[in-house]
């Protein structure tokens, strides 16, 4: 038979009975470059992840939401303005998103039964962003309910499983992202940091994670929880990939009222200078009691990998890090109250069948429509907030806030980038602090201080615990330095391979 | 500090929730851990410090006093639970 016979797969692409785990293994970038020369359409690549996630999604439930006549269409109009000359670097490549960001035409749910029959009437303001840039959904991903957990066990579809071990918790509250990407069900994702929730699960998965400067990323059409901390971020397989991305999503938005009036920059900018005199800072509170031994060496691995790529290490000191569990507890739920006294059964969402008055409707609807973790963090919230004792919580939450930020700013005298661990320990199993929101608190000591100072920090996959699972290493920077911190996550990436490894599924 | 059954059920009507007497029992004990938690803040001392509610201490902008967004009523409603020309329904709240 003659090479041009039937059989033979068309220009680069394998054919067509394996393109499913070699299309889906590569990075956004290379998508992008395969898209550009014409060896991948967008409806092949659509096609090739969408097989995927119907082949593993059932097993690991990092999709709450999948439509493939959208995601086809939505691919199909990226090749023809490829095609018609119209193509940005990102057109066509497929991008997953939290069911956090509404988005116009699926339904948003935020993990909750309050949302679960909310369709978006509109984008949010990163769905826009991505869309201009001809970015293609591949579909909707599962988190703990409104982005409250640590362990994506608090999701009304469900909880999420580690792909790389299935009786791990893939970590919160963007499980279903950071699961969906190191799966290879997406090529990157995006997520949203409240107090950890896009770095803890990309550690805890074995991804690379970004949360930037409080600011820099419109938080308009985000679902709402702690409105003084949340920040929408890019997760994928390489820093390289989260910057171009960052490229897509960053910018001002009038929209929203916090958003930062800033020039627009280039994330990939610093993309391959060398690290000869970049001062890396290690908190020693970081590294004291409660940091398990297998993540401690993980990330003095780390350290030294970057000390041969030029790094010089100096100890910082954070004295107030513990400080950041009582406060973020305080003003999280304080923020989400409010928030979250929207779901009222009137305009959206859950309404509950059988009510008296218009009181008992609104409670009968949220008691119905909440979970657990949600009604707690209100009532919590609620509490705080409640006459007379604004000034012992909220009042003074905010006051240790500007203490941790103040320590970051001392410790930033001393050195360009502070590097730790995202949390104390690999990912833990599901169902092994479910029934504690103490504990489960408690595991967020690394993450939470940067929230409440609103600084950029990352988590980049630095190796495994003796357990096999994931531990990445936080990279956390002064306020807009994200452009610095990439480039120490990519050039810790051309000389290591953690960020490559991919679980057997 | 330690609430009591009778302070969890007033935080919960004032957050319109309903707490029913079966689960009182367990939102409070876990009410009373977290507050456990929060309360290490009271060992700091705070006093002459300013709170900070903005990262960057800035301040909310003013905009134009414009018209900005299109009247997109039937788009939202269409997501509602209850609605009847273009109003939302609500059971009644004036006799």
């Amino acid at each position: 038979m003659s090479a041009r016979g039937s059989d033979v797969a068309p220009r680069s692409l394998t054919p067509r009975s394996d393109t499913i785990m070699n299309s889906t293994n590569h990075t956004l970038t290379s998508l992008a470059s395969l898209l550009a020369a014409g060896e991948a359409s967008a409806v092949e690549l659509a096609t090739d992840y969408l097989a995927r996630i119907a082949a593993l999604n059932p097993s690991l439930n990092a999709y709450v939401s999948v439509d493939a006549a959208k995601t086809l269409a939505e691919a199909a109009a990226a090749d023809a303005a490829r095609a018609a000359g119209a193509a940005g670097f990102l057109t066509g490549v497929p991008l997953a998103y939290k069911d956090i960001f509404c988005q116009q035409g699926w339904k948003t749910s935020c993990g909750s039964k309050m949302l679960d029959n909310f369709v978006a009437p509109y984008d949010a303001h990163v769905v826009e962003k991505c869309r201009a840039a001809g970015l293609v959904s591949l579909g909707r991903t599962n988190m703990d309910e409104f982005a409250m957990g640590s362990s994506n066990e608090n999701s009304f579809y469900g909880a999420v499983k580690n792909p790389w071990d299935l009786a791990a918790i893939p970590g919160g509250s963007s499980g279903g992202s950071a699961a969906a990407v190191a799966a290879r069900l997406a090529p990157a994702a995006l997520g949203t940091d409240t107090g950890g929730s896009i770095r803890q699960p990309a550690s805890h998965c074995g991804i690379t994670g970004i949360k930037p400067t409080y600011g820099v990323v419109s938080r308009f059409g985000m679902v709402a929880y702690a409105s003084s901390l949340d920040q929408g971020g890019p997760m994928a397989q390489t820093a390289e990939d989260c910057a171009q991305l960052m490229n897509v999503i960053a910018g001002f938005d009038e929209r929203d009222s916090t958003s930062l009036e800033r020039a627009a920059e280039d994330y990939t900018r610093e993309l391959g200078q060398p690290l000869g005199g970049l001062k890396v800072g290690l908190p020693r509170e970081y590294f004291a009691d409660g940091l398990s031994g297998d993540v401690a060496s993980v990330i003095e691995n780390a350290v030294n990998e970057l000390k041969k790529l030029g790094a010089e290490v100096v100890e910082v000191s954070l004295p107030n890090t513990e400080l950041s569990i009582p406060a973020y507890y305080v003003i999280a739920p304080a923020e989400a109250s409010s928030n979250l006294s929207r779901y009222d059964g009137v305009r959206y969402g859950h309404r509950a069948a059988e009510y008296g008055d218009l009181t008992e409707m609104y409670e009968k609807t949220r008691a119905e429509g909440f979970g657990s973790e949600v009604k707690r963090r209100i009532l919590v919230g609620t509490y705080v907030l409640s006459h007379g004792y604004y000034d012992a919580y909220y009042l003074k939450a905010q006051k240790i806030r500007r203490l941790i930020a103040g320590d970051f700013q001392r410790a930033f005298g001393d050195c360009d980038v502070i590097l730790g661990p995202v949390a104390p320990t690999a990912a833990f199993n599901l169902g092994e602090k479910s029934g504690d929101p103490v504990q489960m608190y408690l595991s967020d000591v690394y993450t939470l201080s940067v929230n409440l100072a609103g600084l950029p920090a990352m988590s980049v996959p630095a190796g495994f615990a003796a357990n096999g699972r994931p531990v990445g290493l936080q990279i956390i920077g002064n306020y807009f330095s994200e452009a610095k911190m990439l480039n120490v996550a990519h050039q810790f990436q051309l000389a290591t391979d953690w960020h490559t490894r991919a679980p057997a599924l | 500090m330690s609430l009591t059954h009778e302070d969890v059920a007033r935080i919960a009507r004032l957050a319109r929730i309903e707490v029913s007497g079966a689960e009182i029992e367990a939102v409070s004990a876990d009410l009373n851990r977290i507050f456990g938690l929060i309360e290490k803040m009271n060992a700091v001392d705070t006093d002459g410090i300013e709170p900070m509610a903005h990262p960057q201490d800035v301040s909310l902008r003013l905009r134009d006093d414009e018209v900005t967004a299109a009247d997109r009523r039937d788009a939202f409603q269409a997501v509602a639970p209850q609605v009847e020309a273009g109003l939302y329904l609500v059971p009644k709240v004036i006799e």
